[in-house]
């Protein structure tokens, strides 16, 4: 599969699994956005020695995962896109910092094995984080949470707008590269000398789109203003599903959890 | 150059978020300013054009691999800074949200490495002040290059800063310096040359679209009437100034002959002599380049002056004829 139609896939399966009826979906995109962020801010605190703390931390995805039936399998792509990235900064770690910091038996870890694992770990968590995120919840949705944060309407408006050209410019730029590709057989990418000509040919027609969808935006009675539609309102569930959230990730990051639970184990 | 949300810590994460809700605000601003309702659907759908043409694998001549476009010199280029800015920061947050290209609390950083140099700096450091004079191909192709390259320079460099700052590599900084600028170099130039090429094609379709480039004018830097303007003042400044610097001594001629005959002038006897010298002193307007019977200064030059404009209506005069004969051959 191209890498368009992989991205015309990938949206329209996300779209899908954010339409679908779940309970996860119905909770406000408010509470979600919060609950997202503040995960996200909270994995990324722990200090990169404190790998203990940081693995309870895996009860959030864990839990969203199985109770909100949501698939893993589809996640693991985007782990895949992010995971180099950080390994690249994190495998220096044990060349440069050697000192022994923990003992598992008779075997003696570095610093920099552990800080490596912490960092992996806080991509893979914060990863999913965003992942649960948009699989439960519409780009219309999350615009909506935008604006309930006092987020500009003109911002708003006009990542709904990109949202909303995504797929068909992606679906043109596709048509575009195979019929190129078919006249250019056995050769890998577009060739420099119509490099201007096939991306400015895309740049003209989305301009052009642009002035149709001015025209019949105008046609609808658009000056310059948007109106959203309903208000979604905030339900006892989603309070309850914030504060749950809330206090667990202050819990457990402020809170010796995971030793307390060993202590009662180990002894 | 997406950043990840494990590479920073809240603290890092904040403050990007803060500078960057501050030029955020400031665009916003701007662009409600000025008031033009049109430019929020065409943003929207640049902002995917952009998403969609970062998608198009364009081949790097010499070697296996492949560019992509450079949106925020792009957006910059066609929409202004103000609005390329926010385009720029909805075509980040969908990647963050739809692709895991960066992450939600990295935001802020991604933000600010790659919209804000792009459109900030690019648009009003580099392309603006290079088009104010007018666009032309070599113009667009080294504000793109330059543009592409320091943006993505400086967006590098700040990739490296919030890694340190956030504490999470061992690595030391001077080698992560090394390990990110020369490749972020080579990546500019790449995305520089496909958005020139882009660029350059919008100028030749459709100029009108390009932001920041002053008006062409009709007439060409070299326009007839201006050229003659030029030569007009060059030739009184030649004839009526530089003359009076002209040398005392007898010219080339004048010189050989004074060696061989002992005289620069002939003595010629005769009556057909005395009678041309008298017709030619009669009509002659400026004797020896100088009003009759003076021998001033002002004498010189004005006879200077005027012999230029006489051989410069000569010659014009020479070409019309020269005109006027080839034109009625040509209808034989």
């Amino acid at each position: 599969m191209s890498k368009i139609n992989q991205a015309i896939y990938e949206i329209r399966s996300l779209d899908t699994l954010a339409n679908e009826n779940r309970w996860v979906n119905r909770l406000h995109p408010l509470v979600k956005l919060w609950v997202t962020i503040l995960y996200i801010g909270i994995t990324v605190s722990f200090p990169k020695y404190n790998l203990s703390g940081l693995l309870v931390m895996a009860v959030y995805p864990v839990i969203l995962f199985v109770v909100g039936e949501i698939s893993f399998k589809d996640s693991v792509r985007r782990l895949w896109l992010v995971l180099p990235l950080v390994c690249v900064v994190g495998i220096f770690n044990p060349l440069f910092d050697k000192d022994t910091v923990a003992y598992f038996g008779s075997l003696a870890v570095s610093g920099g094995v552990i800080s490596m694992i912490t960092l992996m770990l806080k991509g893979i968590f914060t990863v999913l984080a965003g992942y649960l995120l948009i699989a439960s919840t519409t780009i219309e949705k999350i615009c909506y949470a935008l604006r309930l944060l006092h987020l500009p309407k003109l911002f708003v408006t006009q990542i709904l707008l990109i949202y909303r050209y995504l797929s068909v410019l992606l679906a043109e730029a596709n048509r575009m590269t195979q019929a190129y590709a078919l006249r250019a057989p056995g050769q890998k990418g577009v060739h420099f000398k119509v490099w201007g000509s096939l991306a400015g040919q895309l740049l003209l027609r989305s301009m052009d789109r642009a002035e149709e969808l001015y025209e019949s935006m105008c046609l609808r009675g658009y000056q310059g203003e948007f109106y959203y539609g309903s208000r979604i309102k905030l339900r006892a569930a989603d309070m309850g599903y914030l504060s749950a959230w809330t206090a667990a990730f202050l819990v457990l990051r402020f809170f010796p959890v995971i030793d307390v639970i060993g202590r009662i184990f180990v002894g | 150059m997406h950043m990840a949300d494990a590479l920073v810590v809240p603290a890092v994460a904040a403050t990007m978020y803060a500078c960057s809700a501050a030029a955020g605000g400031y665009s916003v601003r701007r662009v409600r300013l000025e008031n033009e309702p049109k430019k929020i659907p065409v943003m929207g759908v640049m902002g995917a054009f952009v998403f969609a043409a970062q998608m198009i694998n364009f081949t790097i001549p010499g070697t296996g691999s492949s560019g992509h476009l450079c949106g925020g010199m792009l957006l910059s280029a066609l929409l202004g800074p103000y609005a390329g800015f926010l385009t720029m920061i909805g075509v980040l947050l969908i990647q963050c949200l739809l692709f895991a290209d960066g992450g939600l609390l990295a935001l802020g950083c991604n933000i600010w490495n790659m919209a804000f140099y792009g459109c900030f700096i690019g648009a009003l450091c580099i392309w603006k002040p290079m088009m104010k004079r007018g666009v032309s191909k070599g113009k667009i192709i080294g504000a793109s290059i330059l543009g592409c390259v320091i943006t993505l320079q400086l967006g590098a460099f700040s990739v490296v800063l919030e890694t340190w700052a956030s504490d999470i590599t061992e690595l030391p900084i001077r080698t992560f310096i090394a390990a990110m600028q020369p490749i972020h170099l080579a990546i500019g130039l790449v995305e520089g040359l496909i958005t020139a090429a882009v660029l350059c094609f919008v100028q030749e379709a459709r100029p009108e679209l390009l932001w920041g480039v002053a008006e062409e004018k009709k007439e060409g830097r070299f326009s007839f009437k201006h050229t003659l303007a030029v030569l007009g003042v060059l030739t009184v400044l030649i004839g009526g100034g530089l003359s009076l610097f002209a040398s005392a001594n007898p010219d080339g001629l004048e010189w050989s002959m004074e060696k061989v005959a002992g005289t620069a002038e002939l003595e010629a006897s005769g009556s057909v002599y005395e009678k041309a010298a008298g017709i030619q002193e009669a009509t002659a307007l400026l004797p020896d380049y100088g009003f009759k019977n003076s021998g001033s200064m002002a004498g010189t030059s004005f006879s200077g002056i005027v012999g230029a404009l006489v051989v410069v209506f000569v010659c014009v005069g020479c070409c019309y004829l020269f005109k006027f004969f080839k034109k009625n051959r040509k209808h034989e």
